[in-house]
């Protein structure tokens, strides 16, 4: 393992920040740290910086405890929110910055500044102030002055939450080309499921100073372990009951069930590909259609509960107030901090994942 | 809409014509005009006249002294006052808010009094100037006691300008240089210093101003003597308007030298600030 943190804790004042935190990084990857505000992803970000000291727990690099190395030792580039960047110095002097204090030779100094303003596309910027400079100008800039100094591990506090949506998109498939280009070991802070998911190839799910879970986004995604990942991860419906549901009956009244979107069919009554399963599926009618950009996001009512589903806008059109079939196939049930996945009863011999 | 018709050519914040109009009234009250008759009177001199008492030695002498003192008073100034306000703003410890609070203290005081316990305080019986004795300096009645006053009333300049911008300085800036593995002193050099450099030049400048023109916290300490050159400009002035004959046209010439002395610097000081302020903005 590359990065580990083994059993950190952090508090301020009475305030828990971070909670027995534990987790390892292999060399080379990009992962995210991910969790609502306040969470303390921030903390745990710092202290692996060495900018905050954690009260418990060792941070390891390369097997080495680094506990007591000071942050300016540490060799961990970290690219801040609001950037940080040195307004009385140029875009050049800010990237050198890193590189003279390490007494590099001037002509060394300039070649690396140089092959850094063209590997972030600013030529012909350098003598600009960081003032001068557009957010997601001075995002590159505070990139290239990061990893200029060819740290090992590249640390990233929301990289992307000062920038407009659309740079941002734009700016995280860079970042995230740009890291594999160097090949340096990264972790970024977000409170972006969506910005996670798409750049990082691991992902840590940080609440209230617990680390609820780490995998990849598919896995994350897929097998959720407690019923704060599996209700922060993509869009959820939580419900508590279920009763009446067919297919579902052994589900007991009042545990905590999370459904998602994907796991609604709505379909109309003469649609040939779904009859066979009308007998798993309940009548519902629909409440509110939302079009989402490529696709529709349909509100179902069914009895009392609401059900959303995402409906492809190939499919023939729908309308408020129409009945359709609801055939609800998955749902995640959560006991005790331990999520399991139940398919609906009915369709035990029908592989859903082909429908 | 219509309103706004007739109303055009007007600015749109209301009430610029009558607090412009108080704004230029004060401003002519107080300054310009009794700057006007400073010169006034100065010009009623013959040049011949008007150079011939601005080269007497002990006109010369007076100058050399206030504008000597008062320009190591306050690099001493700018020195602490950097040193104060990085304390004041950085770290918490008992009794900061007091010690913020008589930062004030030399304004607030008349320059009079502060005068006075300076001089006692630095005087051959006083409990600094018996110390001060000891190692062989003498304080009092000697240009390091003028010094010493101007240090004291150039002193909340610095610490005032410097505090807001160290306040308002993100700690982000300084971890930045952190992990690119500066050191402190370099920090601090390249990072905060450009940062406080601006607002140190108007503190330094106006601490400059301030003790080039001082007087009363001056005078006693000084002891005025000729032979010493321990005579303030200001107290040149005084001497003019205060003996037998009143001679207001020699206090006026002199006055107006400070005036120039007083604008150029003022105008450097803007100068200097007009280039820093450049570089960062578009
Ligand atoms: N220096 C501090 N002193 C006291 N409390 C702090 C300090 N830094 C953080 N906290 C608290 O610790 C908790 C976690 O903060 P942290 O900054 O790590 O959150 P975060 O996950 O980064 O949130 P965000 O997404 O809003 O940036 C918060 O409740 C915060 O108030
Ligand atoms: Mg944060």
């Amino acid at each position: 393992m590359y990065v580990e943190m083994k059993g950190i804790c952090k508090k301020f004042g009475n305030y828990e920040a971070a909670k027995n935190i534990s987790f390892d990084i292999e060399k080379g990857k990009l992962v995210a740290l991910l969790g609502p505000s306040g969470s303390g992803k921030t903390t745990i970000l710092r202290i692996l910086a060495g900018l905050e000291t954690q009260d418990e727990g060792d941070v390891i690099i390369e097997g080495k405890v680094i506990n007591d190395i000071p942050a300016s030792k540490r060799g961990i580039g970290f690219v801040f929110q609001n950037y940080a960047l040195f307004r009385y110095m140029t875009v050049y002097d800010n990237i050198a910055f890193g590189l003279k204090v390490q007494k590099m030779s001037k002509e060394k100094v300039h070649e690396r500044v140089m092959e850094m303003i063209s590997l972030i596309g600013l030529c012909g910027l350098e003598k600009r102030y960081p003032d001068q400079l557009s957010g997601g100008q001075r995002q590159r800039v505070a990139f290239a002055r990061a990893i200029a100094p060819n740290p090992q591990l590249l640390l990233l506090d929301e990289p992307f939450a000062a920038i407009d949506a659309k740079v941002r998109k734009e700016l995280r498939s860079w970042l995230k080309e740009m890291i594999r280009k160097v090949g340096i070991t990264s972790i970024f802070v977000t409170h972006d499921q969506e910005e996670a998911v798409e750049v990082a190839d691991d992902i840590i799910i940080i609440n209230e100073g617990n680390l609820e879970q780490m995998g990849t986004p598919s896995e994350i995604y897929k097998h959720p372990e407690t019923p704060f990942v599996a209700n922060f991860i993509g869009t959820s419906i939580v419900l508590s009951d279920l009763s009446g549901f067919k297919g579902f009956e052994e589900i007991e009244k009042g545990k905590k069930v999370i459904v998602r979107p994907e796991f609604v069919e709505a379909f109309k009554s003469d649609n040939k590909k779904f009859h066979d399963l009308i007998p798993a599926a309940e009548e519902g009618v629909i409440e509110k259609i939302e079009f989402r950009g490529s696709y529709l996001e349909v509100t179902l009512k069914v009895g009392d509960v609401r059900l959303v589903t995402n409906r492809s806008l190939e499919r023939r059109s729908i309308s408020v107030g129409e009945k359709m079939y609801v055939l609800l196939h998955r749902i995640y049930v959560f006991d005790e901090g331990t999520a399991q996945r139940y398919k609906n009863s009915l369709l035990k011999d029908v592989d859903i994942e082909l429908m | 809409m219509k309103k706004a018709g007739r109303r055009k050519g007007k600015v749109v914040i209301p009430g610029f014509g009558i607090t412009m109009g108080i704004t230029v009234s004060m401003l002519s009250i107080l300054i310009l005009i009794p700057l006007a008759s400073v010169m006034a009177y100065s010009f009623k001199m013959s040049p011949f006249e008007f150079v011939k008492l601005i080269t007497k030695p002990g006109v010369v002498n007076a100058f050399a002294t206030s504008i000597g003192c008062a320009f190591v008073a306050a690099v001493i100034n700018a020195v602490f006052g950097v040193m104060i306000a990085w304390v004041l703003v950085r770290y918490d410890f008992f009794g900061k808010r007091f010690i913020d609070g008589i930062i004030e203290l030399p304004f607030a005081l008349p320059t009079a009094v502060a005068g006075i316990t300076l001089t006692k305080m630095y005087s051959d019986n006083g409990f600094l100037g018996k110390a001060l004795e000891r190692i062989g300096i003498k304080a009092a009645y000697t240009k390091i006691g003028i010094i010493i006053a101007m240090v004291f009333i150039g002193i909340p300049f610095v610490v005032r300008a410097i505090q807001p911008v160290l306040e308002k300085l993100p700690k982000s800036c300084e971890e930045a240089g952190l992990m690119l593995g500066a050191s402190r002193a370099v920090i601090f050099r390249k990072i905060i210093f450009p940062e406080i450099m601006p607002p140190l030049l108007t503190g330094f400048g106006l601490a400059l101003a301030r003790g080039i023109g001082e007087y009363g916290s001056v005078i006693y300490i000084s002891g005025n003597s000729e032979k010493n050159k321990t005579q303030v400009v200001s107290y040149i002035i005084m001497q003019k308007l205060n003996s037998g004959n009143v001679d207001y046209e020699g206090a006026a010439a002199i006055a107006l030298i400070l005036l120039i002395i007083s604008f150029i610097m003022l105008f450097a000081i803007n100068i200097v600030q007009h280039v820093a302020s450049k570089r960062t903005s578009a």
